[in-house]
């Protein structure tokens, strides 16, 4: 489940051990796998560019935590770049005064007419009569019947002034707003190439017209390295104050919000997840980030196991592996407890891709199932637990007594704690998060199930 | 009123033109006059990727560049161009409407905003420019004002557009396109569809149900699946074209949008992986806008022109 870019910097990284250090040395090779990874997302070469250097200053020195290995530990770096350039000042959408007007621009395609829809829901909570809606798109065939088909679906107002001047159709629906009292007003706009010479004149034109609040960018999430051109011509013309993503509902990894952030530097507010108008989101840089370099939410669990798990007791689990011992039943209490303690099971399956909490609850494997195996261990003596192999049928049943649980569920206990053991000599190899999510996904025993 | 003829202005020929002497020969810029070494290979590797060859395909370039390593520059550009003449050559196969199907039917899918309506219209121009009578099918019934738009391209056109009600059952208005069809005794049928993401499993078991029920009335139909790619997109085209493929079995593609300053390299993927001919590149949105693909001209925007 660790997703190839782990695993290809593993393969890079391998000469780093135990409490190595990324050096220059071997650092080269991992730089060359990030920049392809973010490549192969569709990052614009140049912004690739500058985030792999940020990360290699970065990495340089660093040491690699004992419980994680090399690979992890570097992805957690460019983890930590990505969601700095996505999330730097994260500003929310902030429309002003009444009506608070908000343009949307972007090239053909990018889908801001629907936006403009879900931006009048977004808005206004529902209350969208008080949204008034404008196209000043006199070019695209029936671009205009589109707002005013979603317009009316949703129950915003919609203007259409006779004129076919994107500035003056404009000025006219700001008049109009005023008129209603409206509390907003969504001025949509052609889609242009940033190259149009024209068409740009005439966006700005538009936009020093009517000065609007929040001057949106809308950009498709499958865009490739041409988003920092493009980017840039818009930013350039016009002072953006926000940039919209959309059709991230798709399998695209979105490099490109990556480009238009690190280019323009205007924070990436909200995102397009489907096409109905209700599917718009807050933008996680968190959630994009991981989605950029291909996998799920592993850096928040690796980042939750350093935090969690107690160090000492680590430690003294490795060196008892290293001695070649198995872990007794006190250990595998610890284990338990430091589950509980990282807000149980299901917070930390959550954060693995590939595994659904629901089907592994519906299987009896949750945070009820982890108390019960604590009790059990509660009503052994020391020496049971350091000696699993002592507990035959008669300390069984008293045992499960002692738990108020069946000797089923003991038998099942000492079954678990077998394979964790089995389990944990592996994580001495490979490190402890590919040994644990390997075990949560039922490859290689699973500790806790069935 | 105005409309996107307003803004066309020049046509094809005068767009392309501008276009190449705008993306001047790689070898003017930085690259001229050097050897392929290994710093020459790395730029040329940057202006690859840069154009959204992708990286696979561009290791596979780079490697065929690596062979003629010492060499000039000139020699690496041409070297290139052979390489991609290998890649595209085989997949420029132009769209030939086979007479003796009555109608013809051509079913345009792809995502969303990719550019199917506005290249049916301009199809449609251009086979009624060639003699040939059309039908327009507005089969995206979901999108807001999605049939008006092909209606005023059918206005522009003077093409005919068989629709239904918002919200209708696209198969059962492309059926009825092509029930038109035949009783008019039209040559060709346009279908459009709406624009749906290759993950949606749902919208594309609608586009497989269009499908069959095209070939329910005629077993030879679609005669043509034409999938639009956006050349402004990255990678995500390759994986578009795909499913699209595994799933309707895509006869050929249309490249939008190659009048920006995309360079739509992640064809060189699809054409690498999938073998599908590409038909027509678009190069904006005026009914002239669309011309049939040639893999030298579009080797020539990709890489510049061929060196004087
Ligand atoms: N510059 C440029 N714009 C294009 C080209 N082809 C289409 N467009 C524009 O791209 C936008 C989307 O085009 P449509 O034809 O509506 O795309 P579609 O795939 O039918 O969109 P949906 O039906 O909404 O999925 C429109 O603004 C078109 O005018 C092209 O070759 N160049
Ligand atoms: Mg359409």
């Amino acid at each position: 489940m660790f997703d190839t870019l782990t695993e290809r910097l593993n393969g890079a990284l391998k000469k780093i051990t135990g409490r190595g250090r990324i050096t220059e040395d071997n650092v080269r090779d991992t730089v060359r796998q990030i920049r392809m990874a973010l490549l192969e997302a569709d990052v614009a070469l140049p912004v690739v560019k500058r985030i792999v250097e940020r990360v290699r200053q970065r990495a340089l020195g660093t040491e690699v935590a004992r419980s994680l290995n090399p690979g992890q530990t570097f992805v957690k770096i460019v983890h930590d770049e990505l969601v700095h350039v996505l999330g730097r000042d994260q500003t929310p959408l902030r429309p002003k005064g009444r009506p608070a007007v908000l343009l949307l621009v972007g090239l053909q395609g990018a889908g801001k007419t629907t936006t403009a829809g879900k931006l009048a829901r977004y808005l206004s909570n529902g209350q969208t009569s008080e949204v008034l809606l404008v196209s000043t798109d006199v070019y695209r065939p029936a671009a205009r019947e589109q707002l005013e088909t979603i317009a009316r679906d949703i129950g915003a107002g919609y203007v259409r002034p006779a004129s076919d001047n994107p500035r003056e159709i404009a000025l006219e629906a700001l008049a109009e707003a005023r008129r209603r009292a409206s509390r907003w007003l969504i001025v949509d706009t052609a889609g242009r190439l940033h190259v149009d010479d024209e068409m740009m004149a005439e966006v700005r034109e538009l936009h020093a017209a009517i000065d609007p609040s929040e001057t949106l960018f809308i950009v498709d999430a499958m865009l490739g390295q041409d988003a920092v051109n493009s980017a840039k011509a818009f930013h350039d013309a016009l002072p953006l104050t926000g940039v919209i993503l959309t059709k991230a509902d798709g399998d695209a990894r979105g490099g490109a919000a990556l480009s238009v952030r690190e280019i323009t530097g205007v924070p990436i507010k909200l995102v397009g997840t489907g096409e109905k108008l209700d599917a718009l989101e807050a933008f996680v840089p968190e959630r994009f980030a991981s989605r950029i370099l291909g996998m799920g939410d592993v850096v928040g669990l690796v980042e939750q196991v350093q935090r969690q798990i107690d160090r000492e007791k680590a430690e003294r689990v490795a060196a008892k592996v290293k001695k070649g011992k198995t872990l007794d039943l006190e250990d595998y209490k610890d284990q338990l407890e430091q589950l509980l303690g990282m807000g149980g099971l299901a917070s930390v399956l959550e954060k693995l891709p590939g595994v659904k909490p629901d089907a592994l609850a519906s299987a009896g494997f949750d945070d009820r199932q982890l108390r019960r195996q604590i009790a059990i261990i509660n009503s052994m003596t020391r020496k049971e637990r350091r000696n699993p192999d002592l507990i035959d049928g008669s300390r069984k049943r008293r045992i499960a007594a002692g738990s108020g649980l069946q000797i089923q569920d003991v038998n099942r206990l000492l079954k678990q704690h077998k394979l964790l053991a089995k389990t944990i000599k592996r994580a001495s190899k490979g490190g402890l998060e590919r040994a644990l999510g390997g075990m949560l996904r039922g490859r290689g025993g699973m500790p806790f199930g069935r | 009123m105005a409309d996107s003829n307003a803004r066309k202005g020049n046509g094809f020929f005068a767009k392309l033109k501008e276009r190449l002497t705008k993306s001047r020969s790689w070898l003017t810029g930085s690259l001229f006059g050097r050897a392929i070494d290994d710093e020459t290979l790395e730029e040329f590797e940057e202006r690859l990727l840069t154009a959204d060859v992708g990286v696979e395909v561009t290791s596979w370039l780079v490697e065929r560049l690596r062979k003629v390593k010492g060499g000039s520059a000139e020699a690496g550009t041409e070297a290139l161009r052979t390489a991609l003449l290998e890649l595209l050559r085989p997949v420029q196969v132009p769209l030939e409407i086979d007479p003796s199907r009555k109608p013809f039917v051509i079913l345009v899918v792809g995502v969303n905003g990719t550019g199917k309506t506005t290249t049916i219209g301009k199809l449609g121009h251009r086979l009624r420019a060639e003699g040939r009578s059309v039908l327009f099918a507005a089969g995206d019934t979901f999108r807001a004002a999605a049939v008006e738009q092909l209606q005023e391209w059918g206005r522009r056109t003077s093409i005919g557009v068989v629709s239904q009600a918002p919200g209708a059952d696209p198969a059962a208005v492309v059926h009825d396109a092509l029930a038109a069809a035949k009783a008019r005794g039209i040559d060709v049928v346009i279908a459009d569809t709406a624009g749906r993401l290759h993950t949606s499993k749902g919208l594309m078991d609608e586009l497989e149900k269009i499908r069959r029920v095209v070939a329910r009335f005629d077993p030879s139909a679609p005669h043509e699946v034409l999938l639009t790619v956006d050349a402004s997109q990255g990678q995500n085209a390759l994986a578009q074209a795909t499913e699209f493929h595994e799933r309707l079995g895509v006869t050929g593609l249309a490249i939008t949008k190659l009048d920006g300053t995309a360079k739509g390299g992640v064809v060189l993927a699809i054409a690498k992986k999938l073998r599908v001919p590409i038909r027509f590149v678009a190069v904006g949105e005026g009914v002239d806008d669309l011309a049939v693909f040639d893999a030298e001209q579009f080797i020539g925007a990709l890489i510049g022109e061929r060196a004087a």
